[in-house]
């Protein structure tokens, strides 16, 4: 797709940000000590990264759905987890309150999400339901002017920063399945909020993940948000926008492969000449840039689709996160391999790429659940 | 109080450097950037705008492609531009270059408390003459190689960063300050500032709208009124990069010959 000036210079503003900012330094250390950078946020949040598709009317910067592609993918060439940094508040924490919130609701915490001051997080999965999300059991009683929360979320990212979450918790346990859920703006300061011990994960190490408890939570009716017993909808829709930022992470993410790859091949030297004058290495380079430039495609047309309301849109979020995190993982496959036995040492990027590669198929939904989401758009 | 910052696209020296045959530089086939030390001065502008509010004007000469690099430094913060271009505008040297800029400046206007930047010196033809010239054919005070700005009514402190330690002066507006890059760090663009860019003003100046202009005159403007002659251009050789050895100073030196010691130097 041939960008527009105005996204040509947004990609550009993106990765001469990731490439200065995101030093080998800060992403080794991450990757090592886990926990989270708050200088880079607070720089992130300085240019607007932080509400890059939020409104402009809440403090955020107006970009439309491919600026946020673009971002996620120019950062997470660089730096995958660097890049969730700044996603998460433009789709899974933001979306919810996009996509229902009333304006006392926006302005109360749309803004300073927006602005970089407080970290909001999705709260969906639980212990006994991933990938089946609609068998979620953390309940919600209402009391009063209250609802009284019990339950535990588990696998959240960023929650142990987080200020607030949007929290998804059954409030009529007659309705069975994915009816009768409800979703809550919940401060993680309340009485009763506790996070468990931050996960120690494969990869994307730093960006803390936990579970949160909820222990006779009281949260305001106010903070209800969207219609009480529909709020499974807007998760799944949220959950849209979130794929295509997986889909753009994925793609850069091949891409920082593939430019380790070349270098590499280019200085590497074996039988005589650089292993990049080998068929064997030129193919598997050959294959990767074409697999990337598909993604790329589709990953930027459905952006443009997402945004002129085309009905397609959510089956193409799908078709991106699923071809573009399988093709990331395939890639950053091939550019260990490159490396040979360095590819298998930390001090070569390519081992931790490779690492972070592995939780794009997982999460905001495996690539099974994709394919459910595909499949189903065409034999309903 | 306006700031104007003069600015110049110049060739990323990361990339290849064509030279035509009469020596000058063929800009048409490099990849160009905004010239680091404008960068730095477009910061000071912007700071200043920051802290008390002023309208921050980039002032460039060059090729119509130039109005891209007005419109990212737009996008940075300035509040419009000015592109002065013509082909009587051509070949210019630093003389003819700051002869156009002064007049373009005198054109738009310089008031009493505006103040205008100038990067020290450009990647590409590091002379930094441009700068003091448009302060000269001003007749304006210059202070360059300016390290820290600060702004009190309508004197501006400056520390001038020289090779041999500093100099701190005081000047009163109008005038022109030339920025070195240790100065600041130049801001990034904002993604809502990019969306905008294309909707500010960015003012043209060819020959017609400026030859009534006292500097304006043909015979010190363009490649004609150059006195400059190339006699050759060249890519320097490339320098080896350097190491910088940490520890205590024994430990330092005790690295050093180590390490010449291993070269056979001594």
């Amino acid at each position: 797709m041939i960008l527009s000036e105005a996204h040509e210079l947004m990609r550009k503003n993106f990765r001469s940000f990731a490439e200065t900012e995101f030093t080998t330094e800060i992403q080794e250390q991450l990757d090592r000590e886990g926990g989270f950078n708050w200088d880079i946020w607070s720089k992130m949040a300085r240019y607007g990264f932080t509400g890059c598709k939020l409104p402009v009317e809440y403090g955020g910067q107006g970009g439309d759905t491919l600026a946020y592609v673009l971002m996620n993918e120019e950062f997470s060439r660089i730096c995958p987890v660097l890049a969730i940094y700044a996603n998460t508040p433009n789709s899974l924490g933001g979306g919810p309150l996009l996509a229902c919130g009333t304006p006392p609701q926006l302005e109360k915490y749309i803004t300073p999400v927006a602005k970089g001051e407080k970290q909001i997080v999705f709260a969906l999965t639980e212990p006994g339901a991933g990938s089946d999300a609609g068998s979620l059991t953390t309940r919600a009683v209402a009391d009063g002017d209250y609802f009284i929360l019990n339950g535990r979320k588990c696998f959240i990212s960023g929650a142990p920063i987080a200020d607030y979450a949007v929290v998804y918790a059954r409030t009529n346990p007659d309705l069975k399945g994915s009816r009768g859920i409800s979703m809550f703006i919940v401060d993680m300061k309340l009485p009763g909020v506790s996070c468990g011990k931050p996960e120690s994960k494969m990869g994307i190490s730093g960006y803390p993940t936990s579970d949160i408890v909820f222990e006779n939570v009281r949260v305001h009716k106010g903070d209800l948000l969207g219609p009480l017993d529909k709020g499974y909808s807007v998760a799944m829709k949220t959950l849209d926008g979130g794929r295509l930022g997986v889909a753009a992470q994925s793609l850069g993410l091949a891409q920082g492969c593939l430019d380790e790859a070349v270098k590499y091949a280019k200085g590497r030297k074996q039988f005589g000449k650089p292993i990049a004058n080998h068929q064997g290495v030129s193919f598997m380079i050959a294959d990767m840039a074409t697999e990337i430039a598909a993604a790329r495609e589709l990953i930027y047309s459905t952006a443009v689709a997402k945004d002129a309301g085309d009905k397609n849109a959510s089956t193409m979020c799908a078709m991106s996160k699923y071809y573009a995190s399988e093709m990331a993982n395939r890639v950053a496959g091939k550019a260990v391999q490159i490396h040979g036995g360095y590819g298998f040492i930390k001090d070569y990027k390519v081992e931790r790429l490779y690492r972070d590669a592995r939780i794009m198929t997982l999460y905001e939904g495996t690539s099974q659940v994709q394919q459910i989401v595909i499949s189903r758009s065409l034999l309903k | 109080m306006r700031v104007y910052v003069c600015v110049k696209q110049v060739p990323d020296t990361s990339g290849k450097v064509a030279v035509n045959e009469d020596g000058t530089l063929n800009r048409a086939s490099m990849l160009t950037i905004i010239n680091p030390n404008d960068l730095s001065a477009m910061e000071a502008a912007l700071e200043l705008k920051d802290a008390a509010r002023c309208q921050v004007t980039a002032v460039t000469m060059g090729p119509p492609p130039a109005k891209k690099m007005l419109q990212e430094l737009i996008a940075m913060g300035a509040d419009d531009a000015v592109l002065i271009s013509g082909r009587e505008f051509g070949g210019s040297d630093t003389y003819a270059t700051s002869q156009i800029i002064a007049g373009a400046l005198q054109h738009l206007g310089v008031g009493a408390e505006d103040v205008i930047f100038c990067g020290r010196q450009a990647i590409d033809g590091d002379t930094a003459q441009v700068g003091p010239q448009i302060a000269e054919k001003l007749d304006l005070p210059q202070v360059t190689y300016a390290g820290k700005i600060e702004k009190d009514g309508s004197v501006l402190r400056v520390r001038r960063l020289m090779e041999d330690g500093y100099m701190t002066v005081e000047v009163k507006t109008p005038c022109l300050v030339t920025c070195v890059k240790e100065l600041n760090e130049p801001r990034y663009m904002t993604i809502k500032g990019i969306i905008e860019c294309y909707d500010k003003p960015i003012v043209v100046l060819d020959y017609e709208a400026l030859k009534d202009e006292p500097l304006i005159d043909p015979a010190t403007i363009g490649l004609k009124g150059s006195p400059t002659n190339i006699f050759r251009s060249f890519t320097p050789p490339q320098k080896g990069a350097g190491q910088m050895l940490g520890g205590s100073s024994q430990e330092a030196v005790n690295e050093l010959v180590g390490q010449l010691v291993a070269k056979h130097v001594v």
